[in-house]
């Protein structure tokens, strides 16, 4: 059974999830490196699926990689690049190399990426993807030809919990959880009052569904502005940004900021853990990660 | 006959009104008289998570999501309680195989029901 599983299903213990940084040269020695600097923090990290359309070593092969260095990991799968038969391809694939995590997602569009000229696929969308991953682990592919035995699968997905339409983005959840998600690790969100009215209403209609909100640890107000002005999807209110922007030390009100949205994140009905993204690449991790109380394993 | 005149009749009609795309298996009726097919993702199940600050498509920025239009429709027009019911209904994939059709003909053969064998079994207690 996955770590990830065991800990969200099986214990009362926090999760800590984070990305992969995406693979492009350096071979496996890279890989050993970032296998090196998260494993210490985190459960299970993610094999992502081509980031904000750019293309990179492959989901499942990034997957493969890191389990081979002893990380756990969950494998992203987007619909942007690839069709139904494709996408039960992939997560075929992950079942013969024993990764069962799987995180689906809509994905960016082609335009966010570096070939906006691309053919965008979405052949299905998230839902219908976590409903397969669903049919598949009882041991059919979505056509009904039986799969023998069944993959094991453990399912989660990815919620926005900060964009518009506020309102149904918990009903959103709640399809989700039915299609067969039990995890959904959200967006980055900057509006602690959206994320808290959303992790409330989903732990009222799906208490069952884990929820694992996303931190980012960024080096001052320059990123945030970034993320409001580029990232569809992700709002900073302004007066989040002005109070890193006056600050004496950017980097320090930064900081406090990102450790404030995470307590406050960890106190929230439904919530499980947190998803971490690191954007600044010096201590800070382990700083961040001792200030939660968290201690490196060996 | 009729097959080949009612896919023409259904274009003219949604074409101009909903800026129909003839998938041939239309769900109008459950999204708030929007069509899913016109968002850049074809998404049928809700919208995704890049949806603009305004409400407003991570695609073209110039555009409402049509979730959102979707969801504020539903909510706002006087349509029958059981079509804003189906609203979060979990709509099975495209059947591309469709495409091009009259979506009143494969309503009333029941055609546009047909989903792949896998897509409805239950979990078994799993």
């Amino acid at each position: 059974m996955s770590l990830l599983r065991e800990k969200l299903e099986n214990s009362k213990d926090l999760v800590f999830t984070a990305e992969f940084p995406a693979v492009d040269g350096g071979g496996m020695e890279s890989v050993q490196k970032n296998v090196a600097r998260l494993a210490p923090w985190f459960d299970a990290v993610n094999a992502t699926d081509n980031p904000a359309a750019h293309a990179h070593a492959s989901n499942t092969t990034t997957a493969i990689a890191m389990k081979m260095h002893g990380l756990e990991p969950i494998m992203q799968i987007v619909c942007r690049d690839k069709n139904r038969i494709a996408i039960q391809a992939d997560m075929m694939g992950a079942s013969l190399h024993g990764i069962t995590n799987l995180s689906l997602l809509t994905g960016d569009d082609v335009t966010a990426g570096d070939e906006p000229e691309a053919r965008r696929v979405f052949d299905i969308d998230s839902a219908q993807a976590i409903n397969i991953a669903r049919v598949m682990a009882t041991g059919t592919y979505l056509s009904g030809r039986a799969i023998k035995p069944a993959p094991d699968f453990y399912i989660g997905a990815v919620e926005n919990s900060a964009a518009p339409p506020f309102d149904y983005r918990i009903q959103r959840a709640l399809k989700k959880h039915r299609a067969g998600a039990r995890f959904l690790q959200l967006q980055i969100c900057y509006h602690p009052d959206r994320l808290e009215a959303f992790c409330k209403g989903v732990a009222e209609v799906a208490p069952d569904l884990k929820l694992i909100p996303t931190i980012v640890i960024v080096k001052g107000a320059k990123p945030l502005g970034f993320m409001h002005d580029k990232v569809p999807g992700i709002d900073v209110p302004a007066q989040t940004l002005a109070r890193v922007q006056n600050a004496s030390d950017q980097s320090e009100e930064v900081y406090s900021l990102t450790l404030e949205l995470a307590q406050h994140a960890l106190s929230l009905p439904g919530v499980r853990g947190l998803h971490v993204t690191d954007f600044r690449h010096d201590d800070s991790l382990a700083r961040f990660m001792s200030d939660l109380g968290r201690t490196p394993r060996n | 006959m009729l097959k080949k005149l009612l896919p023409l009749v259904e274009h003219a009609l949604k074409v101009p009104v909903w800026d129909c795309k003839m998938c041939g298996q239309c769900v109008l009726h459950s999204t708030g008289m929007t069509c899913p097919m016109t968002c850049p993702k074809t998404l049928r199940n809700g919208p995704c998570g890049g949806v603009r600050e305004d409400g407003n498509c991570e695609v073209k920025p110039e555009m409402r999501c049509i979730w959102v239009k979707a969801y504020d429709r539903t909510i706002s027009l006087p349509l029958p309680k059981v079509w804003k019911e189906h609203y979060n209904d979990l709509r099975p994939p495209v059947d591309m195989q469709l495409q091009g059709t009259s979506s009143w003909i494969n309503l009333v053969t029941k055609r546009d029901q047909q989903v792949p064998a896998g897509w409805s079994v239950e979990d078994g207690g799993h």
